[in-house]
């Protein structure tokens, strides 16, 4: 693809790094094993792999950098013909920067709060280049440009907290750009950001490569970001590369067992199919044996992977895999299920019915305190207006700040709420707080947070935890408590041997089907999901999805899932509402809202979702800019939408637009 | 200690072996228990080795030196420095054992509860809190003993009370770490009691804190009842106690060093002791910022 610049020079190579750290009893635990690796001139590698997998320790190590108590155990990294383990300090200092240079992954905390952007810049060019003076502030300009921010004079004197996000990271690259290097290494560059300026950010990284034909180095657990950008995948796990090719190759046809099963438990936006999920877990960092890393966990496994691990074997001139039945890989059980998750729910009673949600963080000023009357600062959530039948499941997204988890914890009563009307099966006023709720009416409300290693007690045991509800609600002791807790791990397929252990024991996957136990306990009506995959893996997050679905159905629970992945989403709800600064945009069926979007921001939100898939291409619609609030009057999106209609859009609010019977719009330009 | 109970036991055993194990394979912990444990014993086991009644007046042998007679000495009343030392901690260990525990229970409750609930009264309670730690403690502490006097039944109470509101603070900032986390707004969703909260899912998370906290507090509180004898306002005489000895010897310091010296060197070796046991305690916990352990 960008051929035409590149020269066939290797710039990077790797040979046959080893990188471990020792354990108490003075063992050297591998966390990276045989790594292998090249980059030419131009070319843009992505390297994929889950959390463990090695693949952050590696980019460091291709800086020749490692974290405190790793050390490398054989092999060299060598960029432009330097080894950089053995390099002096001043030759790696000339080197990094100058040669190769990082991009990390929260912009937010690379950059410097009390620095402002110009000094940011400024200090990486006075480093990584011969600039002198006033060619230093001109060049600094130039580099914020080239990043595509507007305004790079004004920009210089903003303070990292000025920015958002996007444009934080894009400051990052353009500090990385400082020393025009050969090589830029990218950990997780996008990971945090919002879809929308996610897209954005890949846009400019594949421009940026091209036209400065640089060798970049994409390191993500995001293969449809990946998919976007790289030119070659290299698939890491277990601290191995078990999978080198060409991206169409490696996201069609890949050569080994776990990127097949990763791909298949990605959740894809383009089919209402639910993901496959990957069973088993991968060895702890350090653990892996002398057997092939995926055992456990492999459809193919056979005696010889559990005790001979296979060789990177080259099987054509660019791809090499790790696996000792690549000639068996068509043997791969069916890699989708292609049913469709359509239900029918119109025949089951309404259970939720809200009217004019509204929530407010803003505390009114001290005036308008004695006259008692309400903030006049823009809610932070306003005008929320849905119903959800029995068994239905709702799919709540929007971007960071959009009030998706406001809506939650409002509904669990965690937040005041303002409704003309919010019942739950027709009886229960759920705009009442917490401490007015009877414990009949918390029981029916449960809500699952998003990360278990913050919801879980870690100083509880997994049967404390699980007896919590159990015991507030049905007064369960002894025996009988004991009991039911065993059978709620068995229903989030978890063995029973797991009551007396402590959540740091346990994997992120295990702890979020301990999180989903608790709220079943209670046998609610109501389950409240905030964004419970987004802190697990991709192959974890399938099987998390799958049993929620599972739970749903069996007890005909009706769940409010929240999620900025709208993958997910389409994989899991029946409905979907699209949430933009605390007011909905648009509602339907999900399969309705997918096929045609008619919000503009629904359609940027769709448009800019990734796929792992070399050919498929986000559309950029909306712009890139960060909005604090949302505007006092008029449509809500009127600042990024692309349509605006002036003297319309910024005066009067929208009214709900009927597309077809439940496919609701709030735009202007449908009315 | 709730969820320690509802460990199986051979678990609930593996995890405080596993503790004092990690104590003593720490130079710091080995050294600190033993200096513990040395006082505690010679504190229960005093009267039996001590050599000579510690009240036992010789008149014929004031302010000697040390001999075989007397190892360490004689005070200027003639009485064996080496029995008087030996026995000189009873009281002081006797008092702040029994009021470490009272000030962190009622510090680290009280401490909790505002972190969790916060608000008007947190603001305004912690405002009287801080006006209590202006203060000197030696005043407020005089003030109520010379009012109700110095027996051990007001002394106990007295430095748990003050002891007590430090902790207040110390309780309030770990409890402030913990609350923002989902699991207390999980159990708030719930519908759990305050009470079952802050004994069932915040305890368990500052228990370490508070223990670790606990041990620095005991041997400031040793300090401030040996200070409060020193002062004549803690033991009694003729009982014999380190902070008295000082007071007592002082005057004679320039020729009979070692009847200060004496009890000096008890009362700094087991304030070392509980130091150095805090210290490895703190590490051992993970609760040692600098070592970077998880916590």
């Amino acid at each position: 693809m960008t051929g035409l610049d590149t020269d066939h020079r290797c710039v990077l190579s790797v040979g046959n790094l080893s990188v471990g750290f020792s354990d108490r009893e003075k063992q050297i635990r591998p966390i990276l094993r045989n790594i292998d690796f090249r980059i030419h001139a131009g070319e843009t590698v992505g390297i994929v792999g889950e959390s463990g997998s090695g693949k952050s320790t590696f980019a460091l190590a291709m800086m020749g950098y490692l974290k405190a108590g790793l050390h490398r155990v054989d092999g060299r990294v060598t960029v432009n013909g330097c080894d950089m383990f053995v390099a002096l300090p001043q030759a790696l200092e000339r080197i990094r920067g100058r040669q190769v240079a990082l991009v990390p992954q929260n912009p937010a905390q690379a950059l410097t709060p009390s620095l402002t952007i110009g000094a940011h810049i400024r200090e990486a060019l006075r480093l990584h280049s011969d600039l002198v003076g006033e060619a230093i502030d001109r060049r600094a300009i130039e580099l914020l440009a080239q990043v595509r921010l507007p305004h790079p004079d004004i920009l210089l004197a903003r303070y990292p907290h000025e920015l958002s996000g996007g444009q934080q990271q894009r400051v990052a690259i353009a500090m990385a750009l400082a020393g025009a290097p050969d090589i830029l290494v990218l950990d997780e560059p996008t990971t945090g950001l919002d879809v929308t300026t996610q897209a954005h950010i890949l846009m400019l990284l594949r421009e940026l490569a091209r036209e400065r034909s640089m060798a970049m180095i994409y390191v993500s657990h995001d293969l449809g970001a990946i998919a976007q950008v790289a030119e070659r995948i290299v698939v890491m796990y277990a601290g191995e590369i078990v999978l080198d090719g060409p991206t169409r190759s490696v996201l069609r046809s890949p050569h080994h067992p776990y990127a097949k099963g990763l791909l298949a438990s990605i959740p894809r936006f383009s089919a209402a199919s639910r993901p496959l999920p990957l069973h088993g877990r991968p060895p702890a960092p350090g653990q892996a044996g002398s057997a092939c890393g995926f055992v456990g966990r492999c459809p193919l496994e056979t005696e010889q992977c559990r005790t001979q691990r296979p060789d990177f074997v080259a099987l054509s001139a660019n791809e090499a895999s790790r696996c000792h039945h690549i000639s068996r890989l068509a043997e791969w059980p069916e890699t989708r299920k292609t049913e469709a998750v359509l239900r029918d729910h119109g025949a089951a009673q309404e259970i939720l019915k809200i009217d004019a949600l509204s929530v407010t963080y803003a505390r009114p000023s001290l005036i308008d305190q004695i006259r008692g009357r309400p903030s006049r600062a823009p809610k932070t959530v306003d005008d929320i207006t849905l119903s959800l039948r029995r068994g239905e499941a709702l799919g709540l997204v929007g971007e960071s700040g959009s009030g998706k988890s406001t809506i939650l914890k409002a509904l669990a009563g965690l937040v005041p709420m303002e409704a003309q009307q919010a019942v739950l099966d027709g009886s229960q006023d759920l705009t009442r707080r917490l401490e007015l709720r009877r414990p009949e009416e918390l029981r029916r409300v449960q809500i699952i947070f998003q990360n278990p290693d913050e919801s879980l007690n870690p100083r509880q045991t997994i049967f404390d935890i699980l007896a919590q509800p159990l015991m507030l609600y049905f007064g369960l002791t002894g025996s009988d408590l004991r009991a039911r807790c065993e059978a709620l791990l068995e229903q989030v397929r978890l063995g029973a041997h797991y009551l007396d252990r402590f959540p740091g024991q346990l994997s992120g996957g295990e702890k979020q089907r301990v999180a989903i136990a608790r709220a079943f306990a209670a046998e609610p009506d109501l389950v409240l999901c905030d964004e419970i995959t987004s802190a697990l893996d991709v192959s974890v997050q399938a099987a998390v999805l799958d049993l929620i679905e599972t739970l749903r159905r069996e007890k005909n629970t009706t769940i409010v899932f929240v999620s900025h992945d709208l993958a997910v989403v389409r994989s899991v709800a029946d409905k979907i509402a699209v949430l933009y600064q605390g007011r909905l945009c648009e509602m339907g069926p999900v399969a309705d809202v997918y096929a045609s979007p008619s919000h503009p921001y629904t359609q940027a939100l769709l448009g800019a979702t990734l796929e792992p898939d070399p050919d498929l291409h986000p559309t950029l619609l909306a712009l890139d800019v960060t909005e604090a609030g949302p505007p006092p009057k008029g449509c809500v999106f009127q600042n990024r939408c692309h349509k605006k209609l002036s003297g319309r859009c910024d005066e009067e609010i929208p009214a709900w637009a009927l597309s077809d019977m439940q496919h609701q719009t709030r735009c202007h330009l449908i009315a | 200690m709730i969820v320690l109970s509802r460990l199986p036991s051979w678990q609930r055993r593996s995890r405080l072996i596993g503790l004092i194990s990690d104590l003593i394979s720490r130079p710091s912990g080995a050294v600190g228990l033993f200096l513990i444990c040395l006082h505690l014993g010679l504190a229960i086991g005093g009267p039996w080795i001590a050599p000579y009644d510690f009240k036992a007046i010789s008149t014929k042998a004031l302010l000697q030196g040390p001999s075989l007679a007397h190892l360490l000495g004689t005070d200027h009343l003639g009485r064996d420095i080496l029995s008087r030392t030996l026995l000189g901690g009873r009281e002081a260990i006797l008092v702040t054992s029994l009021a470490t525990p009272l000030a962190m229970m009622w510090g680290g409750l009280v401490g909790i509860y505002f972190g969790l609930v916060g608000g008007r009264v947190d603001d305004v309670l912690m405002r009287v809190v801080d006006a209590f730690l202006s203060l000197p403690w030696i005043l407020k502490m005089l003030v109520i003993i010379v009012t109700f006097g110095t027996g051990i039944g007001i002394l106990i109470p007295t430095l748990a009370f003050f002891y007590g509101i430090p902790v207040i603070r110390v309780a309030r900032a770990a409890t402030h770490d913990v609350v923002a986390r989902d699991f207390i707004q999980a159990a708030k969703a719930r519908g759990h009691r305050t009470l079952t909260i802050i004994w069932r899912e915040i305890m368990p998370n500052v228990r370490d804190a508070l223990l670790v906290e606990g041990a620095m507090r005991w041997s400031w509180m040793l300090l401030a009842f040996s200070s409060l004898s020193f002062l004549g306002f803690g033991v009694s005489p003729p009982n014999p106690d380190w902070g008295l000895m000082i007071s007592d010897a002082r005057g004679f310091m320039s020729f009979a060093p070692v009847g200060v010296i004496a009890p000096v060197i008890a009362l700094s070796t087991l304030i070392i002791g509980i130091n150095l046991t805090a210290d490895a305690l703190a590490k051992a916990l993970g609760l040692d910022r600098t070592q970077k352990a998880p916590v």
